[in-house]
């Protein structure tokens, strides 16, 4: 994951964030769609995720992504300002959604290097439709709002002494719109006069006439004045609210801006005969109570963010800090097992040794810890994929997530993030019936989908059940004779062999192949997936009541309890959940078929033997069986006989990955990497899996 | 800005190892290995085997946390092997990311070459020069200079071959 990141730290910045709020913009389009309408939070939520990647994008030079982003931030600005009734929310959901798969593509391909060069012309343009829909919609609300408004403003501004600057002296009524502006800055940006003066500048091109409070911007004492009361501007434009608004909003330090719109004229008309010198008097402006309520709202969204105390941190330094401690704790064994120290009696040395290796152990589980990340990002992602699902097919399912809290090591997450959806995309198309065929069944109209994640002991187990179909067992085994997938004599096989056939390559058994699956290619792939972190998957089904899924993944891959034992000069770590236990052999149970397999019968079963120094060509002087010891292993109801030297111990190892440069010379098969052990040394970690499939080619 | 500083001073960097070269032996020849690659010379340690290995991949051993896998140069190049005693040296190597440790005969010094002092290798034997980068000459001695790139990557195709 971490190799494709060569990027500049800016760059990664920018993908990082922008990913982060577009997938939190996701979940709230999504959660807020159940509803059927949009809260308020919700729409500043998405209007502030939309103006910052906007703004971040502009910085990137992503014009793209900016431009359509200023389209959704239209959009929600309308929403929140004007809050319009009688919106067709799920067309509106639809758009935005469609909108952030644009922006994350786009991010995909600037992740890998690739020009951003997608176009949004569509996409903007109907979101601009959409915009004007709802614009005209409302335009009947907002202007008995703007009506009310105006009333109290040319009343409020009677009572104050202003003072009056045009630009533009002649036909003051050309320009459709007027606006009355607020500015309040940071209390100590300092120079209040001259960011104000910016403030006009920036304006410059859009407004026709304007006037503010205080009027003399060049004298010092104007900085004061604008500290206390604010930096009011009134002035004319053919230009919209929200333009005005983006263009104020831009001014930096700004702590607050209230913005409104007053009717034609009247203020200006009122100020026109009472040109007079503002004093200091304090008139408090008064601005519509809702706009009130939503920059208060801002603030407090502005506040929660910066107050969250949250870090990113890259993996690879993760797993950096992972390597030291591991380090360390080999480190702490050599010091406190130092040959040395044998045969000394050191009272005061063996309680501090003691406490370091207190320490040692509370620092190695809080580092794991640290990359452990709850499932709850992963499942909620799901949301998504059953939204798209159900409007694609016509079907009603709902999704239940239980256990989404469970925490799973961070490596392995990105790992099953595609099989999920994939097995939820096929639980949808093949597994859930459409609504009417539910009724005709008597079961309710929508599915249920339930995502379950629950911790086991080492493992964790995520269960995806459905209400629907269940597998079919005639045409499954139908399609398995088809493809010549069968390996157990068909009257032989149990319901639970046929269900998990659906796990072997080229296996599908959907007649029509749609968007989502039915490829055949998806069920291997998934399988693949979750075997590549060591994981494994069953399925179980009920006809008419609907299947289970059940993955089982390990929880981290970074640590494992293992059996040391030996053979010859080297040493092999077996897995101590592979383990089921350990004995001396009798030569009498040794059985030896006519093709040199060794074979031993243990309380009346027969399994076969493994010699770890024949396999690996190791020179050892334990060759016969009674000199020796005997692990039995077990993975995937299949088991086996590991025969070495000796066991040396059980310890909790930090795995480690095998060298690049091995790795690429060749795979070895039945090993799973190396670990360091207490006095230095090196163990190579045993992949009981592997060594299955090594035991049946060799 | 930054970058183009970046990339000056590593260039200043290669600039004062241009040239030099660490030498080892093996047998009777005297090898250089360009000193930008070398991370370090250790002596012998214990060796964990991985099977199913080439001949020359001795194994891999604990460089301080670090697992770095072993190559024996003599089997590389096909020489006879010898045992290993108490002047065998493993020169840590770090090619584009990747660290591999080389076990020689003994590493005797670190010297300059210029490019004027360093010819192509003759191009009889393709076979045998594959890993020979240029001859340089130092003095009445010639050094075999090592294409280290090769000796890593050399190795997959030979893979191929044998597959």
């Amino acid at each position: 994951m971490t190799d494709q990141y060569h990027n500049e730290p800016m760059l990664e910045l920018f993908i990082f964030e922008s990913m982060q709020l577009i997938e939190q913009m996701e979940q709230l389009i999504i959660a807020n769609e159940k509803f059927e309408s949009y809260d308020s939070d919700a729409i500043n939520e998405i209007f502030r995720i939309m103006h910052t990647i906007k703004g971040s994008s502009a910085m990137m030079l992503f014009n793209n992504i900016s431009t359509l982003a200023h389209s959704m931030e239209d959009v929600f600005f309308v929403l929140r300002e004007d809050k319009p009734k009688n919106i067709d929310s799920s067309q509106l959901s639809d758009l935005v959604l469609e909108g952030i798969d644009f922006i994350k593509v786009e991010i995909a391909k600037i992740r890998n290097g690739d020009e951003a060069e997608g176009d949004a012309a569509a996409l903007i343009e109907s979101l601009r439709v959409f915009h004007a829909t709802i614009k005209a919609q409302n335009y009947t609300v907002s202007d008995q709002e703007m009506k009310d408004t105006a009333t109290s403003k040319g009343y409020s501004a009677h009572k104050k002494q202003q003072y009056y600057i045009s630009k533009v002296r002649t036909e003051p009524q050309s320009y459709s719109n007027s606006f009355q502006a607020s500015l309040f800055f940071e209390e100590d940006c300092g120079m209040e006069n001259l960011r104000a003066f910016g403030v006009v500048n920036d304006l410059g091109d859009l407004v026709k006439e304007y006037y503010h409070i205080p009027a003399d911007l060049d004298h010092e004492d104007s900085a004061e004045v604008i500290q206390e009361q604010g930096f009011t501007l009134f002035f004319k434009t053919d230009r919209s609210l929200e333009e005005i608004h983006r263009t104020l909003g831009q001014t930096i330090y700004l702590k607050d801006l209230q913005l409104t719109q007053v009717k034609n004229s009247e203020p200006f008309d009122d100020l026109h005969e009472e040109r007079k010198i503002l004093l200091n008097d304090s008139a408090k402006i008064s601005v519509s109570s809702s706009r009130e309520g939503i920059t208060n709202d801002q603030k407090e969204s502005y506040s929660s963010a910066s107050q969250q105390s949250i870090i990113s941190v890259s993996v690879a330094k993760l797993d950096q800090l992972m390597d030291l401690v591991g380090e360390m704790v080999i480190a702490e064994a050599m010091v406190t097992q130092n040959p040395d120290l044998k045969g000394l009696e050191l009272n005061n040395f063996e309680k501090a040794a003691r406490q370091l290796r207190k320490i040692t152990s509370e620092l190695q589980d809080t580092v794991m810890s640290v990359r452990m990340v709850p499932l709850t990002g992963t499942f909620q992602k799901m949301n998504r994929t059953v939204r798209d699902m159900c409007k694609k097919l016509n079907k009603d399912v709902r999704l239940e997530l239980i256990g989404q809290e469970t925490e799973v090591d961070k490596n392995i997450i990105e790992h099953i993030s595609d099989p999920l959806m994939h097995l939820i995309r096929n639980s949808i198309d093949h597994g859930i019936e459409m609504p009417s065929d539910r009724e005709m069944k008597g079961k309710p109209r929508w599915g249920t989908i339930t995502l379950e994640a629950k911790n086991a002991g080492g493992d964790v187990l995520i269960i995806i059940r459905d209400d629907g179909g269940g597998f079919n067992k005639a045409k499954i085994m139908s399609k398995a004779r088809e493809k010549g997938l069968l390996q157990v004599p068909e009257d032989e096989i149990t319901d639970n062999e046929i269900y998990n056939l659906v796990f072997l390559p080229g296996f599908s058994t959907n007649e029509t192949v749609t968007e989502y699956s039915g490829r055949g290619v998806g069920m291997d792939v998934v399988v693949k997936n979750i075997e590549a972190v060591g994981g494994a998957i069953t399925a179980d089904s009920v006809p008419g009541k609907g299947t289970t899924l059940t993955l089982k993944i390990p929880l981290t891959l970074a640590i494992i309890d293992g059996m040391n034992i030996k053979v010859g000069d080297s040493r092999y770590t077996i897995p101590t959940t592979a383990i089921k236990e350990s004995f001396r052999p009798k030569t009498a149970d040794i059985i030896v078929d006519p093709d040199d397999n060794e074979m031993i019968m243990v309380r009346g079963q027969c399994f076969p033997i493994l010699c770890l120094h024949e396999r690996y060509h190791v020179n050892t002087l334990v060759t016969n069986f009674a000199d020796g010891i005997i692990i039995m292993v077990e993975q995937d109801d299949q088991t086996l006989c590991i025969f070495a030297d000796e066991l040396i111990g059980q310890q909790q190892v930090v795995v480690k990955s095998l060298p690049a440069y091995i790795k690429h010379t060749k795979k070895v098969t039945g090993l799973a990497g190396c670990t360091l052990l207490g006095d230095g040394s090196i163990s190579l970690i045993l992949d009981i899996a592997g060594l299955f499939s090594v035991k049946k080619t060799g | 800005m930054s970058e183009n500083e970046a990339v000056d001073s590593e260039d200043q960097v290669e600039d004062t190892q241009k040239g030099k070269f660490l030498t080892f032996c093996l047998g009777t020849e005297f090898y250089g290995i360009e000193i930008k690659y070398v991370t370090e010379i250790i002596g012998l340690q214990p060796i964990t085997e991985i099977p199913e290995m080439p001949e020359y991949i001795k194994g891999i051993i604990n460089l301080r946390g670090k697992i770095i896998p072993l190559m024996d140069v003599r089997l590389r190049f096909r020489k006879p092997f010898r045992e290993y005693n108490d002047r065998t040296c493993i020169v840590v190597i770090d090619i584009r990311e990747t660290p591999i440790g080389l076990i020689v005969d003994s590493v005797s010094e670190v010297i300059s070459i210029s490019d004027e002092e360093i010819v192509s290798p003759p191009s009889l034997n393709k076979e045998r020069n594959k890993y020979i980068r240029g001859i340089g000459k130092v003095g009445n001695e010639v050094k075999l200079l090592l294409d280290s790139g090769k000796l890593l990557t050399d190795l997959e195709t030979e893979n191929l071959e044998n597959i």
